[in-house]
């Protein structure tokens, strides 16, 4: 697999590995079947994403959209991060191989998850657009 | 920085230090994916070359270049029916084991398609049959795919009664590519006799690791690729009993008897016997020292909580080790192991173009889940003790790693 020195990066040195206890939020997509699980940690502070970590079970490019995702939402409020889509990941790691850019989607898809987890938890609408 | 690899098994770096001054460091590369492919062996390089240069003529010209070139094709023919107890007129050679693979089942089947329509096949043969299968299945003919135990064989009480009366064809590999799980090839050799059906075997990943004798495994068809035992790639051979009611699957010329047409690809068919027969006579020897480094990395790596075999314990290829890893993926387990400079490869979805699993490793019965984490290391001639070491020092390294960014390990198995 050809993988650009960013994705090779972010895989081999992940940022935002790991767990937050006490999250205000979790979202988690993919499954063990199809090879790749996602699983994203907020803690939201004045509506803003004041911490995210992440957790990925999966290939190269699974666990560096993961990673790139994370530095991309730190610190944006949850309207933005809401808005990264998996093109941004995917051009932020100067591309991915086309058969690859489904991970890119896990990591949109999982900070949805994540966010609309912390909205339910407020007794907020969960956001569909 | 510049990589370039120095002959077999060094990448040599050259860097510049502090100074400006260009220097060169040394790393020792390790290579455990034989059974994908293989170095060429020097002794081969070496015999292969004057019939690129000097020895170039077509083998069907008359004049003396020509004959040298037909003799040297007939040499190395001699040389592969030597190492499967063949006759020289019953081996051919082709493109490699996917041609050999083809030719095999889709000409046995169009050949004999008035006597029945029936193939019998495992389910964990290569693409090369099973697809070959798929396709004739399309063209009218029916295929029982015979399935295996947890270990990877095929049971002769299945075989027996998948046995019709419009069998043509049975065909049942000798050792599996991914598993290295060796097939009771000879009893299966006798249930096709008994029952008159051709018996095709694909013994690409066989040849040096298993001896093999075509009339005592009552084989009629059997299938071998060059680049497996440090030939070169792009070649293989064929061997067809005397007898055998088959089709060609190229037609042209009057090369290799009718049976497969096409100028003779003579250097890589000299380079192939000389492969065959230096693979042959060092089997006992090869298989001894492979064996311990073998049983060494299993030991080592089954160390790792969470870890399991794949394949026979005992019923398996000299250089095969293929075991699984929970919580963790194949891909990124390959990408780690690269950058310390082990190449290895893995049953896991995303390591390949179709983004399926391993059909080998389902056909086991490994949990869908889990397959994704294994990890297949092919053993050859280059590699050493310290090799083992040093890839059962970085292995629970890699495999930790993961394992600790897996949202699906357990507590006790993370370390962060």
């Amino acid at each position: 697999m050809d993988y650009s020195l960013k994705v090779m990066d972010h895989f081999s040195n992940p940022r935002n590995m790991g767990t937050i206890e006490n999250s205000d939020g979790v979202g988690e997509v993919g499954n063990a079947k199809c090879g790749d699980i996602m699983k994203i940690y907020l803690k939201v502070e004045d509506d803003r994403i004041a911490d995210v970590k992440f957790q990925t079970f999966g290939c190269g490019a699974a666990i560096a959209s993961s990673s790139m995702a994370t530095e991309l939402i730190k610190g944006k409020t949850l309207r933005e991060a809401w808005g990264l889509s998996n093109k941004a990941v995917a051009e932020a790691l100067d591309g991915l191989p086309p058969i690859k850019m489904h991970c890119s989607m896990l990591a949109e898809e999982a900070i949805h998850e994540a966010i609309n987890d912390y909205l339910r938890k407020k007794g907020l609408e969960p956001w569909t657009e | 920085m510049i990589n370039r690899r120095n002959g077999c098994g060094t990448i040599v770096t050259d860097i510049h230090d502090c100074e400006g001054v260009r220097v060169t460091i040394r790393n020792q590369i390790i290579y455990m994916d034989n059974s994908a492919t293989t170095p060429v062996r020097k002794e081969v390089v070496e015999e292969m070359i004057p019939y690129m240069t000097e020895n170039f003529g077509n083998p069907s010209s008359i004049y003396e270049i020509g004959k040298i070139s037909k003799h040297a094709v007939d040499r190395a023919r001699e040389k592969v029916a030597y190492a499967l107890g063949a006759e020289e007129n019953e081996i051919f050679f082709t493109s490699g084991g996917t041609e050999s693979d083809n030719c095999a089942i889709k000409g046995i089947a169009f050949a004999n398609q008035n006597k029945g329509k029936h193939i019998i096949t495992s389910s964990i043969e290569h693409h090369a049959v099973l697809h070959t299968c798929a396709w004739l299945e399309g063209q009218g003919f029916e295929v029982t795919y015979l399935p295996v135990d947890k270990y990877g064989t095929v049971s002769l009480e299945e075989l027996k009664n998948a046995v019709r009366d419009d069998t043509i064809l049975i065909s049942i590999m000798l050792a599996n590519n991914e598993i290295g799980t060796i097939q009771p090839v000879e009893e299966i050799g006798k249930i096709a006799k008994e029952n008159r059906i051709y018996f095709h075997t694909d013994a690409v990943q066989a040849i040096g690791h298993v001896p093999i004798d075509v009339k005592k495994m009552n084989i009629d068809l059997l299938s071998l690729s060059g680049h497996k035992f440090e030939g070169p790639k792009g070649c293989g051979a064929f061997y067809i009993r005397k007898g055998t009611k088959i089709e060609p699957l190229l037609h042209g010329g009057a090369q290799e008897r009718k049976r497969r047409a096409g100028t003779e690809n003579t250097p890589a068919i000299v380079g192939l016997g000389k492969a065959i027969e230096l693979a042959t006579a060092e089997i006992e020897e090869s298989n001894k020292t492979l064996l311990k480094l073998r049983e060494r990395l299993i030991k080592g790596l089954l160390k790792i909580p969470k870890t399991h075999l794949n394949g026979h314990p005992t019923q398996r290829l000299a250089n095969n080790v293929n075991v699984t890893f929970e919580y963790i993926e194949g891909e990124s387990l390959l990408l780690l192991l690269n950058a310390k400079e082990i190449f290895a490869s893995t049953g896991s979805a995303c390591n390949s173009s179709s983004l399926e699993p391993s059909h080998v490793l389902m056909a086991c019965g490994v949990p869908h889940e889990i397959i994704h984490g294994s990890l297949r290391l092919s053993l050859g001639r280059m590699n050493s003790e310290k090799d083992v070491d040093r890839v059962l020092e970085a292995v629970p390294e890699i495999v930790q790693k993961l394992r600790n960014m897996s949202p699906l390990t357990p507590k006790e198995y993370r370390m962060l």
